[in-house]
């Protein structure tokens, strides 16, 4: 692509602006599905969370300046990793005492099996404050900026840098590992994670309506959520809370009225909701009820079908949920 | 990795007087967890009520003032303290849980590694 022309807005220049956009979008969309993968490997490969950390924002960085000119890499997720190791080497080479950090990064292989698990529970340790959780998370495994961290939960840039410092920094003179937690310590520390997500997940939702752009958190929470539930498909309550997330999303667009009041659920316009996406929903639900270790997510997700249905009056008066109609969604 | 843990309640916590069985039993039950955990623990002491203490404040230029009883005023309380060495905050929080001393909590503190300029972990 070439640079837009000197001569004023051209057609040139409408060209660059479109691509910029579209490499933003690809940018945001590369790291929704890489941006834990890629901290994870460089975590695992440095032993330092800050570096690892670092080095992948610098390629962020980059991302933004190079694509929007040299067009989107065939592979965004492996030009990230290189460009992210190739900093990390770089720091890491102006200072003697790691060299045998040095020595891992170099012998690493571009890929390795899935630890973005490992990530997110490091990330959603119960030693953290929710708000450094909610901050660490949106990071490092969603690659988020300070400044869109910031933008989304209305903080200031200052507020939120320092949620991380103070973060990592806890995670390493508290000795928070990096792994997963055990089956006999999972019941305890999954339901922080899933607060963390549902957190996101809400904060996106009730609010994607508002003026300006921002990224859309919900998505990135829901797209989080699944990835557990295939990493871990014993686990009911990330099932339901995926069910839940689902729901909420198959009836966004009768939620909110054009200058985004909310509606009221009898006032909502049925025709509005996303009927097949209900149905998957339901279908999460069974699944998770089937395990038979009910949860507050799953139970939360079961009264919400029990809503939708359609009555066989057409007078929206019953708006009650009964055991009977739960049970219907079994 | 070195960590202390503090064993910590509060002052009218104490609830109806324990009987001697009781106190047989919480004894018995600290011994079995040190042996268990031996390879793991350092110093442990137990220490005496907070009425027992004696606090020299410290007023840099000024003289020092020895004051008639704890630092920390309030009902929270530090019963005793044991320094253990494990591999991170896992194995630190999954001793604590087992601890079996009649006290409300266990507050894992990690312990500066002498390498280390304290101020790194100053908040």
């Amino acid at each position: 692509m070439t640079e837009a022309g000197e001569a004023g807005p051209g057609p040139e220049a409408a060209r660059t602006t479109a691509c910029s956009a579209q490499a933003h979008a690809a940018v945001a969309a590369a790291f929704r599905a890489e941006a834990g993968h890629l901290t994870a490997s460089l975590v695992r490969s440095l032993g330092d969370f800050d570096l690892a950390e670092e080095s992948l924002q610098e390629a962020v960085v980059q991302a933004l300046e190079h694509w929007p000119r040299e067009g989107i890499p065939s592979r965004p997720g492996a030009w990230l990793l290189t460009v992210a190791r190739r900093r990390a080497l770089n720091r890491l080479s102006r200072d003697a005492r790691y060299a045998a950090k040095l020595a891992a990064l170099m012998r690493e292989p571009a890929r390795e099996p899935d630890n973005r698990l490992q990530l997110v529970f490091t990330c959603c340790h119960p030693a953290l404050r929710r708000e450094w959780q909610v901050a660490l998370t949106l990071r490092a495994v969603f690659g988020f900026t300070t400044a869109e961290i910031a933008r989304a939960f209305v903080a200031s840039e200052d507020a939120v840098a320092q949620r991380i410092v103070r973060a990592k920094r806890k995670i390493v003179s508290a000795g928070i590992p990096y792994r997963m937690p055990g089956p006999e310590e999972l019941p305890g520390r999954l339901p922080e994670v899933l607060a963390v997500l549902y957190l996101l997940f809400n904060e996106g939702h009730l609010t994607t309506s508002g003026s300006g752009w921002r990224r859309d958190l919900s998505q990135d929470a829901l797209w989080l959520t699944g990835l557990l539930c295939r990493l871990l498909p014993g686990e009911p309550e990330a099932l339901g809370l995926l069910a839940l997330m689902r729901l909420h999303l198959a009836r966004a667009d009768a939620r909110f009225t054009d200058t985004g009041d909310l509606v009221r659920l009898a006032d909502q316009d049925r025709s509005l909701w996303d009927h097949d996406e209900i149905q998957e929903a339901v279908a999460l639900i069974e699944r998770a009820a089937a395990m038979r270790r009910p949860g507050p997510y799953q139970i939360e997700a079961a009264i919400g079908p029990a809503t939708p249905r359609p009555r066989p009056s057409s007078r929206r008066t019953g708006r009650r949920w009964s055991p009977s109609t739960t049970c219907s969604c079994r | 990795m070195k960590y202390i843990l503090l064993f910590c309640g509060t002052s009218d916590s104490a609830g109806p007087a324990s009987s001697p069985e009781d106190v047989q039993r919480t004894y018995a039950n600290v011994g079995d967890w040190l042996t268990r955990n031996s390879s793991r623990i350092g110093l442990i002491h137990q220490l005496q009520p907070p009425d027992t203490a004696t606090t020299v404040l410290l007023q840099g230029q000024r003289r020092p003032i020895v004051k008639d009883g704890p630092f920390l005023e309030g009902k929270e309380l530090i019963g005793g303290y044991c320094e253990i060495d494990v591999a991170d905050l896992d194995e630190a929080l999954e001793l604590a849980k087992t601890w079996p001393g009649r006290t409300q909590a266990v507050e894992i503190r990690p312990v500066v590694p002498h390498d280390l300029p304290a101020e790194l972990d100053r908040p």
